[in-house]
Protein backbone atom coordinates (compact mmCIF):
# COMPACT_ATOMS: atom_id res chain seq x y z
CA UNK A 1 0.00 0.00 0.00
CA UNK A 2 2.79 2.35 0.94
CA UNK A 3 4.53 1.66 -2.35
CA UNK A 4 1.66 3.05 -4.30
CA UNK A 5 1.96 6.42 -2.56
CA UNK A 6 5.61 7.13 -3.27
CA UNK A 7 6.23 9.09 -6.44
CA UNK A 8 8.86 6.84 -7.95
CA UNK A 9 6.65 3.80 -7.45
CA UNK A 10 4.19 5.15 -9.97
CA UNK A 11 6.97 5.30 -12.54
CA UNK A 12 7.92 1.74 -11.63
CA UNK A 13 4.46 0.48 -12.50
CA UNK A 14 4.31 -1.45 -15.72
CA UNK A 15 2.11 0.06 -18.43
CA UNK A 16 -1.47 -1.21 -18.24
CA UNK A 17 -1.37 -3.16 -21.51
CA UNK A 18 1.76 -5.02 -20.41
CA UNK A 19 -0.32 -6.44 -17.56
CA UNK A 20 -3.74 -6.97 -19.10
CA UNK A 21 -2.70 -8.45 -22.46
CA UNK A 22 -0.59 -11.37 -21.16
CA UNK A 23 -2.91 -11.83 -18.21
CA UNK A 24 -5.95 -11.94 -20.44
CA UNK A 25 -4.29 -14.46 -22.75
CA UNK A 26 -3.32 -16.65 -19.82
CA UNK A 27 -6.79 -16.41 -18.26
CA UNK A 28 -8.23 -17.66 -21.56
CA UNK A 29 -5.85 -20.64 -21.51
CA UNK A 30 -6.88 -21.41 -17.92
CA UNK A 31 -10.60 -20.86 -18.19
CA UNK A 32 -11.56 -22.20 -21.62
CA UNK A 33 -10.88 -25.84 -20.57
CA UNK A 34 -13.03 -25.32 -17.46
CA UNK A 35 -15.73 -23.83 -19.62
CA UNK A 36 -15.54 -26.75 -22.02
CA UNK A 37 -16.28 -29.32 -19.33
CA UNK A 38 -19.10 -27.20 -17.88
CA UNK A 39 -20.53 -26.88 -21.39
CA UNK A 40 -20.74 -30.63 -21.87
CA UNK A 41 -21.96 -31.26 -18.34
CA UNK A 42 -24.94 -28.89 -18.63
CA UNK A 43 -25.79 -29.15 -22.34
CA UNK A 44 -28.43 -31.50 -23.73
CA UNK A 45 -27.07 -34.59 -25.48
CA UNK A 46 -26.84 -34.10 -29.23
CA UNK A 47 -26.68 -30.33 -29.09
CA UNK A 48 -23.68 -28.59 -30.65
CA UNK A 49 -24.36 -25.11 -29.34
CA UNK A 50 -21.45 -23.30 -27.72
CA UNK A 51 -23.56 -22.26 -24.75
CA UNK A 52 -25.21 -24.82 -22.46
CA UNK A 53 -28.71 -23.56 -23.11
CA UNK A 54 -31.29 -24.86 -22.39
CA UNK A 55 -29.62 -26.15 -19.23
CA UNK A 56 -30.09 -29.77 -18.31
CA UNK A 57 -29.23 -31.74 -15.20
CA UNK A 58 -29.86 -35.15 -16.80
CA UNK A 59 -26.12 -35.91 -17.06
CA UNK A 60 -25.71 -35.37 -13.34
CA UNK A 61 -28.48 -37.78 -12.47
CA UNK A 62 -27.03 -40.29 -14.95
CA UNK A 63 -23.59 -40.13 -13.44
CA UNK A 64 -24.66 -39.86 -9.80
CA UNK A 65 -27.14 -42.75 -9.83
CA UNK A 66 -26.39 -44.75 -12.98
CA UNK A 67 -22.59 -44.65 -13.00
CA UNK A 68 -22.32 -44.88 -9.20
CA UNK A 69 -20.71 -41.49 -8.55
CA UNK A 70 -22.90 -41.09 -5.47
CA UNK A 71 -21.05 -44.02 -3.89
CA UNK A 72 -17.65 -42.90 -5.25
CA UNK A 73 -18.23 -39.45 -3.83
CA UNK A 74 -19.01 -40.87 -0.39
CA UNK A 75 -15.87 -43.05 -0.51
CA UNK A 76 -13.69 -40.13 -1.59
CA UNK A 77 -15.05 -37.97 1.24
CA UNK A 78 -14.45 -40.67 3.88
CA UNK A 79 -10.89 -41.26 2.65
CA UNK A 80 -10.07 -37.55 2.42
CA UNK A 81 -11.43 -36.72 5.88
CA UNK A 82 -9.62 -39.61 7.59
CA UNK A 83 -6.39 -38.83 5.72
CA UNK A 84 -6.55 -35.16 6.70
CA UNK A 85 -7.14 -36.00 10.37
CA UNK A 86 -4.37 -38.59 10.49
CA UNK A 87 -1.86 -36.40 8.63
CA UNK A 88 -2.57 -33.23 10.58
CA UNK A 89 -2.46 -34.77 14.07
CA UNK A 90 0.74 -36.71 13.42
CA UNK A 91 2.34 -33.73 11.66
CA UNK A 92 1.49 -31.49 14.63
CA UNK A 93 3.28 -33.82 17.03
CA UNK A 94 6.25 -34.45 14.75
CA UNK A 95 6.56 -30.84 13.64
CA UNK A 96 6.51 -29.66 17.24
CA UNK A 97 9.29 -32.07 18.17
CA UNK A 98 11.46 -30.87 15.28
CA UNK A 99 10.75 -27.19 15.92
CA UNK A 100 11.08 -27.02 19.68
CA UNK A 101 13.56 -29.67 20.81
CA UNK A 102 17.19 -30.34 20.25
CA UNK A 103 17.90 -34.04 20.31
CA UNK A 104 20.23 -36.66 18.99
CA UNK A 105 19.44 -37.76 15.46
CA UNK A 106 17.38 -34.71 14.54
CA UNK A 107 19.51 -33.83 11.52
CA UNK A 108 19.38 -37.39 10.26
CA UNK A 109 15.60 -37.48 10.63
CA UNK A 110 15.22 -34.24 8.66
CA UNK A 111 17.43 -35.55 5.84
CA UNK A 112 15.62 -38.88 5.79
CA UNK A 113 12.28 -37.12 5.48
CA UNK A 114 13.52 -34.94 2.64
CA UNK A 115 14.82 -38.05 0.88
CA UNK A 116 11.39 -39.70 0.99
CA UNK A 117 10.19 -36.95 -1.36
CA UNK A 118 12.16 -38.65 -4.12
CA UNK A 119 10.41 -41.99 -3.79
CA UNK A 120 8.23 -42.61 -6.84
CA UNK A 121 4.62 -43.40 -5.99
CA UNK A 122 4.76 -46.18 -8.55
CA UNK A 123 7.58 -47.73 -6.52
CA UNK A 124 5.28 -48.23 -3.54
CA UNK A 125 2.54 -49.95 -5.52
CA UNK A 126 4.00 -53.44 -5.40
CA UNK A 127 5.24 -53.66 -1.78
CA UNK A 128 2.18 -51.87 -0.37
CA UNK A 129 -0.11 -54.18 -2.32
CA UNK A 130 1.63 -57.10 -0.63
CA UNK A 131 1.43 -55.56 2.84
CA UNK A 132 -2.24 -54.74 2.48
CA UNK A 133 -2.99 -58.19 1.12
CA UNK A 134 -1.38 -59.95 4.08
CA UNK A 135 -3.10 -57.60 6.57
CA UNK A 136 -6.44 -57.97 4.75
CA UNK A 137 -6.66 -54.23 4.18
CA UNK A 138 -6.73 -54.66 0.42
CA UNK A 139 -9.92 -53.39 -1.16
CA UNK A 140 -10.78 -51.36 1.95
CA UNK A 141 -10.78 -47.59 2.22
CA UNK A 142 -8.21 -47.87 5.04
CA UNK A 143 -5.52 -49.01 2.63
CA UNK A 144 -5.86 -45.74 0.74
CA UNK A 145 -6.00 -43.66 3.92
CA UNK A 146 -2.78 -45.19 5.23
CA UNK A 147 -0.95 -45.05 1.90
CA UNK A 148 -1.99 -41.44 1.26
CA UNK A 149 -1.18 -40.28 4.78
CA UNK A 150 2.22 -41.93 4.83
CA UNK A 151 3.13 -40.54 1.46
CA UNK A 152 2.13 -37.06 2.51
CA UNK A 153 3.49 -37.11 6.08
CA UNK A 154 7.16 -36.14 5.59
CA UNK A 155 6.38 -32.92 3.73
CA UNK A 156 3.58 -32.07 6.19
CA UNK A 157 5.94 -32.53 9.15
CA UNK A 158 8.64 -30.38 7.57
CA UNK A 159 6.13 -27.62 6.72
CA UNK A 160 4.52 -27.82 10.16
CA UNK A 161 7.94 -27.50 11.85
CA UNK A 162 8.50 -24.35 9.77
CA UNK A 163 5.18 -22.85 10.84
CA UNK A 164 5.78 -23.67 14.53
CA UNK A 165 9.30 -22.22 14.41
CA UNK A 166 7.81 -18.91 13.25
CA UNK A 167 5.83 -18.61 16.49
CA UNK A 168 7.97 -17.06 19.25
CA UNK A 169 8.88 -19.60 21.91
CA UNK A 170 8.61 -16.88 24.57
CA UNK A 171 4.82 -17.19 24.43
CA UNK A 172 5.03 -20.83 25.42
CA UNK A 173 7.65 -20.15 28.06
CA UNK A 174 5.38 -17.59 29.65
CA UNK A 175 2.64 -20.20 29.88
CA UNK A 176 5.03 -22.68 31.55
CA UNK A 177 5.90 -20.03 34.15
CA UNK A 178 2.16 -19.77 34.76
CA UNK A 179 2.14 -23.47 35.53
CA UNK A 180 1.03 -24.98 32.25
CA UNK A 181 2.54 -28.23 31.04
CA UNK A 182 3.85 -28.72 27.52
CA UNK A 183 0.53 -29.85 26.10
CA UNK A 184 -1.64 -27.25 27.77
CA UNK A 185 0.84 -24.48 27.00
CA UNK A 186 0.88 -25.55 23.36
CA UNK A 187 -2.89 -25.62 23.16
CA UNK A 188 -3.30 -22.22 24.80
CA UNK A 189 -0.52 -20.22 23.14
CA UNK A 190 0.68 -21.92 19.93
CA UNK A 191 -2.50 -23.47 18.59
CA UNK A 192 -4.42 -20.20 18.08
CA UNK A 193 -1.50 -18.69 16.14
CA UNK A 194 -0.92 -21.86 14.17
CA UNK A 195 -4.34 -21.81 12.53
CA UNK A 196 -3.15 -20.63 9.08
CA UNK A 197 -0.45 -23.30 9.08
CA UNK A 198 -2.85 -26.04 10.08
CA UNK A 199 -5.35 -24.87 7.48
CA UNK A 200 -2.68 -24.87 4.77
CA UNK A 201 -1.30 -28.30 5.65
CA UNK A 202 -4.67 -29.98 6.04
CA UNK A 203 -5.83 -28.46 2.76
CA UNK A 204 -2.76 -29.79 0.95
CA UNK A 205 -3.53 -33.19 2.45
CA UNK A 206 -7.16 -32.92 1.42
CA UNK A 207 -6.39 -31.96 -2.17
CA UNK A 208 -3.74 -34.62 -2.68
CA UNK A 209 -5.91 -37.29 -1.08
CA UNK A 210 -8.98 -36.27 -3.09
CA UNK A 211 -6.91 -36.39 -6.28
CA UNK A 212 -4.98 -39.58 -5.58
CA UNK A 213 -5.41 -42.05 -8.37
CA UNK A 214 -2.69 -44.68 -8.56
CA UNK A 215 -3.06 -46.17 -5.06
CA UNK A 216 -6.84 -46.30 -5.38
CA UNK A 217 -6.58 -47.91 -8.81
CA UNK A 218 -4.23 -50.59 -7.48
CA UNK A 219 -5.70 -51.32 -4.04
CA UNK A 220 -9.45 -51.05 -4.65
CA UNK A 221 -11.03 -53.60 -6.95
CA UNK A 222 -14.74 -53.68 -6.24
CA UNK A 223 -16.93 -50.94 -7.57
CA UNK A 224 -18.55 -50.12 -4.23
CA UNK A 225 -15.10 -49.09 -2.91
CA UNK A 226 -14.03 -46.93 -5.87
CA UNK A 227 -13.08 -43.29 -5.44
CA UNK A 228 -13.97 -40.52 -7.88
CA UNK A 229 -10.69 -40.53 -9.85
CA UNK A 230 -10.93 -44.31 -10.32
CA UNK A 231 -14.57 -44.00 -11.38
CA UNK A 232 -13.61 -41.30 -13.88
CA UNK A 233 -10.75 -43.36 -15.27
CA UNK A 234 -13.07 -46.30 -15.92
CA UNK A 235 -15.49 -44.01 -17.73
CA UNK A 236 -12.60 -42.71 -19.83
CA UNK A 237 -11.68 -46.25 -20.75
CA UNK A 238 -15.13 -47.24 -21.96
CA UNK A 239 -15.51 -48.07 -25.61
CA UNK A 240 -18.35 -45.64 -26.28
CA UNK A 241 -18.03 -42.77 -23.87
CA UNK A 242 -21.13 -40.83 -22.82
CA UNK A 243 -19.44 -37.42 -22.93
CA UNK A 244 -22.20 -35.59 -21.10
CA UNK A 245 -22.03 -38.01 -18.18
CA UNK A 246 -18.23 -37.94 -18.24
CA UNK A 247 -18.21 -34.14 -18.06
CA UNK A 248 -20.78 -34.19 -15.25
CA UNK A 249 -18.57 -36.69 -13.38
CA UNK A 250 -15.65 -34.31 -13.85
CA UNK A 251 -17.66 -31.42 -12.43
CA UNK A 252 -18.60 -33.55 -9.40
CA UNK A 253 -14.89 -34.29 -8.95
CA UNK A 254 -13.77 -30.68 -9.19
CA UNK A 255 -16.28 -28.92 -6.93
CA UNK A 256 -14.81 -29.92 -3.52
CA UNK A 257 -11.21 -29.08 -4.47
CA UNK A 258 -12.23 -25.77 -5.95
CA UNK A 259 -14.08 -24.85 -2.75
CA UNK A 260 -11.13 -25.82 -0.56
CA UNK A 261 -8.73 -24.09 -2.93
CA UNK A 262 -10.74 -20.87 -3.00
CA UNK A 263 -10.52 -20.82 0.78
CA UNK A 264 -6.79 -21.54 1.10
CA UNK A 265 -5.30 -19.78 -1.87
CA UNK A 266 -5.00 -16.57 0.16
CA UNK A 267 -2.85 -18.41 2.71
CA UNK A 268 -0.89 -20.21 0.04
CA UNK A 269 1.38 -17.40 -1.08
CA UNK A 270 1.56 -15.76 2.36
CA UNK A 271 2.33 -19.05 4.09
CA UNK A 272 5.09 -19.87 1.67
CA UNK A 273 6.67 -16.44 1.78
CA UNK A 274 6.53 -16.47 5.58
CA UNK A 275 9.15 -19.18 5.36
CA UNK A 276 7.01 -22.25 5.42
CA UNK A 277 9.15 -23.81 2.71
CA UNK A 278 12.52 -22.43 3.56
CA UNK A 279 12.14 -22.78 7.35
CA UNK B 1 17.86 -2.26 42.63
CA UNK B 2 20.39 -4.18 44.67
CA UNK B 3 17.71 -6.34 46.15
CA UNK B 4 16.34 -7.19 42.77
CA UNK B 5 19.70 -8.12 41.30
CA UNK B 6 20.56 -10.47 44.15
CA UNK B 7 17.21 -12.13 43.74
CA UNK B 8 17.38 -12.72 40.02
CA UNK B 9 20.71 -14.47 39.23
CA UNK B 10 19.71 -17.98 40.32
CA UNK B 11 16.76 -17.90 37.94
CA UNK B 12 18.21 -19.57 34.89
CA UNK B 13 17.16 -18.16 31.50
CA UNK B 14 13.84 -19.79 30.60
CA UNK B 15 15.45 -21.25 27.49
CA UNK B 16 17.03 -23.89 29.74
CA UNK B 17 13.60 -25.36 30.35
CA UNK B 18 13.84 -27.02 26.98
CA UNK B 19 16.47 -29.35 28.35
CA UNK B 20 14.74 -30.48 31.48
CA UNK B 21 16.00 -34.05 31.91
CA UNK B 22 12.55 -35.60 32.20
CA UNK B 23 11.84 -34.25 28.74
CA UNK B 24 14.69 -36.11 27.12
CA UNK B 25 12.33 -38.64 25.61
CA UNK B 26 9.55 -36.22 24.68
CA UNK B 27 10.72 -35.46 21.12
CA UNK B 28 11.10 -39.15 20.38
CA UNK B 29 7.63 -39.86 21.75
CA UNK B 30 6.17 -37.08 19.63
CA UNK B 31 7.88 -38.41 16.53
CA UNK B 32 7.01 -42.04 17.30
CA UNK B 33 3.67 -42.23 15.43
CA UNK B 34 5.22 -40.72 12.32
CA UNK B 35 8.29 -42.92 12.64
CA UNK B 36 6.20 -46.05 13.09
CA UNK B 37 3.99 -45.37 10.07
CA UNK B 38 6.92 -44.36 7.88
CA UNK B 39 8.93 -47.43 8.85
CA UNK B 40 6.14 -49.90 8.17
CA UNK B 41 4.66 -48.32 5.06
CA UNK B 42 7.57 -46.51 3.44
CA UNK B 43 11.00 -47.72 4.54
CA UNK B 44 10.20 -51.42 4.80
CA UNK B 45 8.46 -51.40 1.38
CA UNK B 46 11.51 -49.77 -0.22
CA UNK B 47 13.64 -52.56 1.22
CA UNK B 48 11.23 -55.18 -0.03
CA UNK B 49 11.38 -53.74 -3.55
CA UNK B 50 15.11 -54.57 -3.57
CA UNK B 51 14.19 -58.09 -2.44
CA UNK B 52 11.39 -58.61 -4.97
CA UNK B 53 13.58 -57.38 -7.79
CA UNK B 54 15.67 -60.55 -7.36
CA UNK B 55 12.61 -62.78 -7.68
CA UNK B 56 10.27 -63.88 -10.37
CA UNK B 57 7.02 -62.81 -8.80
CA UNK B 58 3.67 -62.68 -10.51
CA UNK B 59 0.58 -62.96 -8.32
CA UNK B 60 -1.45 -64.40 -11.16
CA UNK B 61 1.10 -67.16 -11.84
CA UNK B 62 2.18 -68.35 -8.37
CA UNK B 63 3.53 -71.69 -9.66
CA UNK B 64 6.24 -69.88 -11.58
CA UNK B 65 7.60 -67.71 -8.75
CA UNK B 66 11.06 -68.04 -7.25
CA UNK B 67 14.51 -66.61 -6.78
CA UNK B 68 16.17 -65.67 -10.06
CA UNK B 69 19.12 -63.53 -8.95
CA UNK B 70 19.92 -60.71 -11.36
CA UNK B 71 17.76 -62.17 -14.13
CA UNK B 72 15.24 -59.29 -13.94
CA UNK B 73 18.00 -56.71 -14.32
CA UNK B 74 19.46 -58.58 -17.28
CA UNK B 75 16.02 -58.66 -18.91
CA UNK B 76 15.72 -54.96 -18.26
CA UNK B 77 19.01 -54.06 -19.95
CA UNK B 78 17.92 -55.84 -23.12
CA UNK B 79 14.35 -54.49 -22.94
CA UNK B 80 13.95 -51.92 -25.72
CA UNK B 81 10.91 -50.42 -24.04
CA UNK B 82 12.97 -49.74 -20.89
CA UNK B 83 15.51 -47.65 -22.83
CA UNK B 84 12.82 -46.00 -24.90
CA UNK B 85 10.78 -45.07 -21.84
CA UNK B 86 13.89 -43.79 -20.08
CA UNK B 87 14.68 -41.52 -23.02
CA UNK B 88 11.10 -40.32 -23.16
CA UNK B 89 11.07 -39.63 -19.41
CA UNK B 90 14.07 -37.33 -19.84
CA UNK B 91 12.43 -35.53 -22.74
CA UNK B 92 9.13 -35.20 -20.86
CA UNK B 93 10.72 -33.83 -17.67
CA UNK B 94 12.99 -31.33 -19.46
CA UNK B 95 10.26 -29.98 -21.75
CA UNK B 96 7.63 -29.79 -19.01
CA UNK B 97 9.81 -28.22 -16.33
CA UNK B 98 11.40 -25.61 -18.58
CA UNK B 99 8.11 -24.54 -20.16
CA UNK B 100 6.38 -24.45 -16.78
CA UNK B 101 9.23 -22.39 -15.33
CA UNK B 102 9.21 -19.82 -18.15
CA UNK B 103 5.44 -19.36 -18.11
CA UNK B 104 5.25 -19.55 -14.31
CA UNK B 105 7.92 -16.88 -13.92
CA UNK B 106 6.23 -14.60 -16.44
CA UNK B 107 2.86 -15.13 -14.79
CA UNK B 108 4.27 -14.43 -11.33
CA UNK B 109 5.88 -11.18 -12.54
CA UNK B 110 2.62 -10.00 -14.12
CA UNK B 111 0.47 -10.93 -11.16
CA UNK B 112 2.87 -9.31 -8.70
CA UNK B 113 2.05 -5.88 -10.15
CA UNK B 114 -0.72 -3.76 -8.63
CA UNK B 115 -3.80 -3.62 -10.84
CA UNK B 116 -7.57 -3.73 -10.68
CA UNK B 117 -8.90 -7.29 -10.38
CA UNK B 118 -5.66 -8.76 -9.08
CA UNK B 119 -7.13 -10.90 -6.30
CA UNK B 120 -9.68 -12.59 -8.52
CA UNK B 121 -7.29 -13.15 -11.43
CA UNK B 122 -4.81 -14.66 -9.02
CA UNK B 123 -7.34 -17.13 -7.69
CA UNK B 124 -8.43 -18.02 -11.22
CA UNK B 125 -4.99 -18.59 -12.75
CA UNK B 126 -3.84 -20.62 -9.74
CA UNK B 127 -6.90 -22.87 -9.73
CA UNK B 128 -5.71 -25.66 -12.11
CA UNK B 129 -3.01 -26.44 -9.51
CA UNK B 130 -5.68 -28.19 -7.41
CA UNK B 131 -7.02 -30.28 -10.30
CA UNK B 132 -6.10 -33.96 -10.40
CA UNK B 133 -4.35 -35.72 -13.25
CA UNK B 134 -7.40 -37.82 -14.06
CA UNK B 135 -9.63 -34.76 -14.14
CA UNK B 136 -7.11 -32.94 -16.34
CA UNK B 137 -7.34 -35.88 -18.71
CA UNK B 138 -11.15 -35.72 -18.64
CA UNK B 139 -11.10 -32.03 -19.50
CA UNK B 140 -8.47 -32.21 -22.23
CA UNK B 141 -9.89 -35.35 -23.73
CA UNK B 142 -13.11 -33.44 -24.33
CA UNK B 143 -11.00 -30.79 -26.07
CA UNK B 144 -8.92 -33.22 -28.17
CA UNK B 145 -11.65 -35.71 -29.05
CA UNK B 146 -12.75 -35.49 -32.70
CA UNK B 147 -16.47 -35.45 -31.87
CA UNK B 148 -16.46 -33.16 -28.83
CA UNK B 149 -13.30 -31.15 -29.27
CA UNK B 150 -12.17 -27.90 -30.83
CA UNK B 151 -11.24 -29.77 -34.00
CA UNK B 152 -14.89 -30.25 -34.90
CA UNK B 153 -15.74 -26.58 -34.45
CA UNK B 154 -12.66 -25.54 -36.40
CA UNK B 155 -13.69 -27.93 -39.18
CA UNK B 156 -17.17 -26.37 -39.12
CA UNK B 157 -15.44 -23.05 -39.74
CA UNK B 158 -13.46 -24.56 -42.62
CA UNK B 159 -10.12 -25.05 -40.81
CA UNK B 160 -8.68 -28.57 -40.82
CA UNK B 161 -10.58 -31.81 -41.31
CA UNK B 162 -13.24 -33.67 -39.39
CA UNK B 163 -12.35 -36.71 -37.36
CA UNK B 164 -8.70 -35.93 -36.60
CA UNK B 165 -7.39 -36.38 -33.09
CA UNK B 166 -4.09 -35.07 -31.80
CA UNK B 167 -3.75 -38.16 -29.63
CA UNK B 168 -3.43 -40.72 -32.43
CA UNK B 169 -0.13 -39.51 -33.94
CA UNK B 170 3.03 -40.01 -31.83
CA UNK B 171 4.38 -36.50 -32.43
CA UNK B 172 1.17 -34.60 -31.84
CA UNK B 173 0.24 -36.86 -28.90
CA UNK B 174 3.41 -35.72 -27.16
CA UNK B 175 2.59 -32.04 -27.56
CA UNK B 176 -1.06 -32.62 -26.67
CA UNK B 177 0.04 -34.22 -23.41
CA UNK B 178 2.60 -31.45 -22.81
CA UNK B 179 -0.08 -28.78 -23.22
CA UNK B 180 -2.50 -30.51 -20.83
CA UNK B 181 0.21 -30.96 -18.19
CA UNK B 182 1.35 -27.37 -18.70
CA UNK B 183 -2.17 -26.21 -17.96
CA UNK B 184 -2.07 -27.59 -14.44
CA UNK B 185 1.70 -27.25 -13.90
CA UNK B 186 2.33 -23.54 -14.49
CA UNK B 187 0.43 -22.45 -11.34
CA UNK B 188 2.87 -24.41 -9.15
CA UNK B 189 5.79 -22.25 -10.33
CA UNK B 190 3.70 -19.10 -10.32
CA UNK B 191 2.71 -19.67 -6.67
CA UNK B 192 6.24 -20.45 -5.44
CA UNK B 193 7.90 -17.65 -7.41
CA UNK B 194 5.24 -15.11 -6.43
CA UNK B 195 5.82 -15.99 -2.76
CA UNK B 196 9.50 -15.30 -3.23
CA UNK B 197 8.96 -12.11 -5.27
CA UNK B 198 6.98 -10.65 -2.40
CA UNK B 199 9.95 -10.98 -0.10
CA UNK B 200 12.09 -8.60 -2.21
CA UNK B 201 12.34 -5.24 -0.50
CA UNK B 202 10.95 -2.33 -2.52
CA UNK B 203 13.94 -0.23 -1.37
CA UNK B 204 16.24 -2.22 -3.63
CA UNK B 205 14.24 -1.24 -6.69
CA UNK B 206 14.08 2.37 -5.59
CA UNK B 207 17.84 2.48 -5.11
CA UNK B 208 18.37 0.89 -8.54
CA UNK B 209 16.05 3.42 -10.06
CA UNK B 210 17.95 6.30 -8.49
CA UNK B 211 21.04 4.81 -10.10
CA UNK B 212 19.26 4.95 -13.45
CA UNK B 213 18.64 1.25 -13.95
CA UNK B 214 15.90 0.47 -16.47
CA UNK B 215 13.11 -2.07 -16.13
CA UNK B 216 15.04 -4.89 -17.76
CA UNK B 217 18.23 -4.09 -15.86
CA UNK B 218 16.31 -4.16 -12.56
CA UNK B 219 14.86 -7.54 -13.41
CA UNK B 220 18.25 -8.92 -14.40
CA UNK B 221 20.28 -7.55 -11.49
CA UNK B 222 17.80 -7.63 -8.60
CA UNK B 223 14.87 -9.92 -9.28
CA UNK B 224 16.61 -12.88 -10.90
CA UNK B 225 19.49 -13.20 -8.39
CA UNK B 226 16.98 -12.98 -5.56
CA UNK B 227 14.83 -15.72 -7.12
CA UNK B 228 17.82 -18.00 -7.72
CA UNK B 229 17.34 -20.25 -4.69
CA UNK B 230 13.58 -20.45 -5.20
CA UNK B 231 14.03 -21.36 -8.87
CA UNK B 232 16.56 -24.09 -8.10
CA UNK B 233 14.33 -25.57 -5.40
CA UNK B 234 11.10 -25.36 -7.38
CA UNK B 235 12.58 -26.79 -10.59
CA UNK B 236 14.05 -29.72 -8.65
CA UNK B 237 10.78 -30.42 -6.81
CA UNK B 238 8.85 -30.18 -10.04
CA UNK B 239 11.27 -32.33 -12.02
CA UNK B 240 10.98 -35.06 -9.40
CA UNK B 241 7.22 -34.68 -9.45
CA UNK B 242 6.97 -34.77 -13.25
CA UNK B 243 9.25 -37.79 -13.31
CA UNK B 244 7.16 -39.68 -10.77
CA UNK B 245 3.63 -38.62 -11.53
CA UNK B 246 1.87 -40.93 -13.94
CA UNK B 247 -1.82 -40.04 -13.46
CA UNK B 248 -2.14 -37.83 -16.52
CA UNK B 249 -0.24 -39.96 -19.02
CA UNK B 250 -1.78 -43.17 -17.67
CA UNK B 251 -5.26 -41.92 -18.41
CA UNK B 252 -4.68 -39.55 -21.36
CA UNK B 253 -2.45 -41.62 -23.63
CA UNK B 254 -1.84 -44.78 -21.59
CA UNK B 255 1.74 -44.51 -22.86
CA UNK B 256 0.58 -44.67 -26.47
CA UNK B 257 0.24 -44.41 -29.34
CA UNK B 258 2.60 -47.35 -29.71
CA UNK B 259 4.44 -46.62 -26.43
CA UNK B 260 5.47 -43.20 -27.77
CA UNK B 261 4.56 -41.46 -24.50
CA UNK B 262 5.62 -44.18 -22.05
CA UNK B 263 7.63 -42.84 -19.11
CA UNK B 264 9.60 -45.20 -16.91
CA UNK B 265 7.30 -44.87 -13.86
CA UNK B 266 4.33 -45.32 -16.17
CA UNK B 267 5.93 -48.51 -17.46
CA UNK B 268 6.31 -49.63 -13.82
CA UNK B 269 2.69 -48.79 -13.10
CA UNK B 270 1.48 -50.72 -16.14
CA UNK B 271 3.61 -53.73 -15.17
CA UNK B 272 2.31 -53.58 -11.59
CA UNK B 273 -1.35 -52.69 -12.10
CA UNK B 274 -2.16 -54.34 -15.41
CA UNK B 275 0.31 -57.21 -15.77
CA UNK B 276 0.90 -57.94 -12.06
CA UNK B 277 4.55 -58.59 -12.95
CA UNK B 278 5.85 -57.69 -9.49
CA UNK B 279 9.40 -59.03 -9.85
CA UNK B 280 10.25 -57.29 -13.09
CA UNK B 281 8.28 -54.20 -12.03
CA UNK B 282 10.44 -53.98 -8.89
CA UNK B 283 13.63 -54.12 -10.95
CA UNK B 284 12.33 -51.29 -13.16
CA UNK B 285 11.39 -49.36 -10.03
CA UNK B 286 14.89 -49.73 -8.61
CA UNK B 287 16.30 -48.35 -11.86
CA UNK B 288 13.89 -45.40 -11.77
CA UNK B 289 14.75 -44.64 -8.16
CA UNK B 290 18.52 -44.77 -8.66
CA UNK B 291 18.40 -42.70 -11.84
CA UNK B 292 16.22 -40.07 -10.16
CA UNK B 293 18.48 -39.88 -7.10
CA UNK B 294 21.65 -39.55 -9.23
CA UNK B 295 20.07 -36.85 -11.41
CA UNK B 296 18.81 -34.88 -8.40
CA UNK B 297 22.17 -34.97 -6.63
CA UNK B 298 23.98 -33.95 -9.83
CA UNK B 299 21.55 -31.09 -10.33
CA UNK B 300 22.02 -29.78 -6.78
CA UNK B 301 25.79 -30.15 -7.10
CA UNK B 302 25.81 -28.24 -10.40
CA UNK B 303 23.62 -25.52 -8.89
CA UNK B 304 26.03 -25.14 -5.99
CA UNK B 305 29.07 -25.17 -8.24
CA UNK B 306 27.37 -22.49 -10.35
CA UNK B 307 26.87 -20.35 -7.27
CA UNK B 308 30.49 -20.65 -6.18
CA UNK B 309 31.68 -19.74 -9.67
CA UNK B 310 29.81 -16.43 -9.54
Amino acid sequence: MKRRLTGSAAARQAPRWAIYVPLGAYLLFTLVPFYWILLFAFRKSGSTALVPWPLTLEHFSTVWNGAGFGVFFKNSVIIAVLTVLLTTVIALAGGYALARFRFRGKGAIMILMLCTQFVPGAMMLIPLFDIFRTTHLINTLWSIVVADAVFHLPLSIILMAGFIRNIPIELEEASWVDGCGRFRGFRMTVMPLLRPGVVAISSFAFISSWNNFLFALMFLNSQDQFTIPVGLSYMLGEYSVDFGALAAGGVVAVVPVVLVFAYVQRFLVQGLSAGGVKG
Amino acid sequence: MAVLSTASPPAAPPRRKRHRPRERWTPYLLLAPAGLLLTIFLIYPIGSVVYYSLYKYNVTKPWDNGFVGLENYRTMLSDDLFWQSLLFTGQWVVVEVSLQLVFGLALALVINETFVGRAISRALVFSPWAVSGVLTTTIWLLIYNPTTGFGRYLADAGIGEYGTSLLTEPGSAFWAAVLAELWRGVPFFAILILADLQSISGDLYEAAEVDGAGRFRRFWSITLPHLRAAIILSTLLRAVWEFNNVDLLYTLTGGGPGNATMTLPLYVARKAVDAKEFGYGSALTMAAFVILAVCSITYLWLARAGKEAQ
